[in-house]
């Protein structure tokens, strides 16, 4: 094992890690402001990944116009999803309001297996995405460049929303007491709708590399990724969107660690992000940035 | 005896009446649905005491499930069997000689899952509520990834073959009843009253005086033990299993069934299962094609998942309930309604 099979993995590790941190400021953000799980939010990314899809290899929009319509589009599925299945739970045991979350999981991978079948499509990767560059023996293929600036970028914009914008203020306001903040007279189901907006909108920026990282998908992609996303959610502190993106990064790049070090473990690799999860649950159930489960503050 | 413990003695010989008039009148076709509803009742009964009973909303039964059926088909498959099956790599010696019939083989399977829930209880009911279920969600898929990969002992992704197919419809109906008196009397016991208490709020059961921690303990590790007898069944009567059959989706077929009978409701329970699996079967014709007036239309493959997922969601906005509620079927309340009915005419 020497340095340059080290740092090889490494910007593998990264490019990986923020792209769970792009799926999970989704999962963060909607627990930090209506306290669920949302386990759709995997199938989310998956939508988002065939509106790309058909944009550019059916409409044959160029790929910038498609994966930014795929953006949009996939936002206004989750503000969908979340008034329908999710505003008439909104004062539901929250146990109820998973169940629903499951069955719109069920709903979507199911919807699009029969829309779209159950073969792999290939997933049509743009040239700017596709090359790599060589430095000293460490190949840094373009994706693996690209994907971890735009996710900071995002991030950056996203923490810009939170933080100086009145809507920003409201969703803060909103994890912390929700009954308080519709008194207060801000319209309580335009923020949660902007939240899942603007998770989902990312969920499918993270789809998008996902797909070109692994250029096949198919209608139950999401599950995995998901999964590790929510892992990484809680990780980083559950409600925490600067945690969700650490927790991404550490997932993702130990996840290829150790896989790069233990190739006879390779099999596994899709266990190692619970065994995780229920090391931080078992020692740290605050994760890292959270401060207590029970108060959100992004 | 009293009169509603005759009755029940009454019922439940009426049931095996109609088990042996089925095993010399049905179709297999029909049988095999009846078999299929026996083996489900089971197992969603036993997730109904963790989830409805106990209020512990878990997601762990294809784990289990998966478990079950295969240490029961390892035990039964013959030696000879085991070598052939066993190409990538051979069986791990000490298993390989194992060998068992049908009876103590599912009793171990039972005693092996129950075991496995037992120590999978400590770590995950330190966490509640929608924790509890993500991990123990990753615990099914952690248990796909392991019999994928340990092939010296599942045989991988080639799955175990040739299985005998030693379920028929009188083991699974035994089993179903068997199961659903202790699980009744359990949940009638002060135990169950416990359970119930978790359920309803927890920091009171704690402050009552309630170890909470080994109620919900002991409600996983009798879940685990029925759904691991189930999955030895399962595998005795599809005779092969490979580690894809047990994904989330046996999970989710069970979670449908307990929200439509109503969570904490084993009568409930009982009548979604046959519901849910009878009206599964007669959903097939959305999948098949069909003529209606010259017009052809083709099947769907795939209809039947997204009517069960629309399904659930329109329960869950608008029916929260389900069928019994929390409510269970007793013969008093039985006989109360009779009078009320014959008081009216």
């Amino acid at each position: 094992m020497n340095l340059t099979i080290v740092l090889q993995q490494l910007v593998n590790g990264i490019s990986l890690g923020s792209l769970y941190g792009l799926v999970a400021i989704g999962y963060t953000m909607v627990y930090g402001v209506i306290r669920l799980i949302n386990f759709a939010h995997g199938d989310v990314m998956m939508v988002g990944m065939y509106f790309a899809f058909v944009g550019v290899a059916m409409l044959f929009l160029p790929w910038w116009a498609a994966f930014l319509l795929s953006m949009i589009a996939t936002a206004f599925v989750g503000v969908i999803i979340d008034r329908v299945a999710y505003k008439p739970l909104r004062n539901a045991s929250r146990i109820s309001a998973l169940i629903t979350a499951i069955g719109v999981s069920f709903f979507l991978e199911n919807l699009f297996l029969v829309v779209f079948g159950g073969v792999p499509k290939a997933f049509p990767v743009p040239s700017v995405f596709g090359g790599a560059i060589n430095i000293h023996g460490v190949i840094f293929p373009n994706i693996a460049i690209i994907t971890p600036i735009v996710a900071m970028v995002f991030l950056a914009m996203l923490l810009f929303i939170l933080h100086k914008t009145k809507y920003g203020m409201a969703m803060r306001a909103l994890s912390l007491d929700m009954e308080t903040v519709r008194i207060m007279g801000v319209n309580v189901d335009m923020v949660i709708s902007i939240v899942f907006a603007i998770g989902s909108f990312l969920a499918a920026l993270g789809g998008i590399f996902w797909a070109m990282r692994y250029p096949a998908i198919n209608p139950l992609i999401g599950i995995m990724p998901g999964l590790k996303a929510f892992a990484a959610a809680v990780l980083g502190g559950i409600g925490s969107v600067a945690g969700a993106a650490i927790g991404g990064f550490i997932i993702g790049v130990s996840e290829i660690l150790v896989v790069a070090l233990f190739p006879a473990l390779a099999g596994y690799k899709d266990a190692f992000a619970f065994l995780f999860l229920i090391f931080v649950l078992l020692f740290k159930p605050t994760g890292i940035m959270g401060e207590d489960l029970e108060r959100g503050r992004f | 005896m009293n009169r509603n413990t005759i009755l029940t003695v009454l019922s439940i010989v009426l049931l095996f009446l109609f088990v042996w008039y089925g095993e010399h009148h049905f179709t297999a076709y029909t049988i095999r649905i009846w078999e299929n509803t026996a083996i489900f009742l089971m197992l969603a009964a036993s997730y109904n005491l963790i989830n409805g009973v106990t209020g512990q909303f878990s997601l762990e039964p294809n784990g289990f499930v998966a478990i079950g059926a295969y240490v029961a088909a390892i035990l039964t498959l013959t030696p000879a069997q085991k070598e052939a099956m066993f190409i990538i790599e051979p069986m791990v010696p000490w298993l390989a000689h194992l060998h068992m019939s049908f009876l103590p083989a599912l009793l171990v399977g039972g005693l092996v899952t129950a075991f496995v829930g037992f120590l999978l209880g400590f770590p995950v009911f330190r966490v509640r509520g929608d924790y509890l279920a993500i991990v123990t969600l990753g615990f099914g898929l952690t248990i796909r990834v392991i019999s994928n990969n340990t092939i010296t002992i599942t045989n991988g992704a080639l799955g175990l073959k040739g299985i005998a197919s030693y379920t028929n419809i009188w083991w699974c109906f035994g089993w179903a009843v068997l199961s659903m008196i202790i699980i009744m009397r359990i949940v009638n016991s002060a135990f169950g009253r416990a359970m119930k208490a978790i359920r309803d709020d927890e920091d009171a059961a704690i402050a009552m005086g309630i170890n909470t921690f080994w109620i919900k303990m002991a409600a996983f590790v009798i879940a685990a033990f029925f759904e691991g007898v189930g999955g030895g069944l399962l595998a005795h009567l599809i005779t092969t299993i490979s580690p894809t059959m047990f994904t989330f989706f046996l999970t989710f077929e069970l979670l449908i069934i307990i929200v439509v009978g109503g969570l904490g409701s084993m009568t409930g329970t009982v009548i979604a299962t046959v519901l849910v699996i009878w009206g599964s079967e007669l959903l097939r014709v959305v999948e098949q094609p069909m003529n209606i007036f010259g017009l052809h239309i083709p099947g769907i493959p795939g209809m039947r998942m997204v009517i069960f997922s629309v399904l659930l969601i329109v329960i869950m906005i608008f029916a929260r309930e389900g069928i019994m509620g929390q409510r269970e079927f007793s013969w008093d309340a039985f006989f109360n309604f009779l009078k009320k009915v014959r008081a009216r005419r």
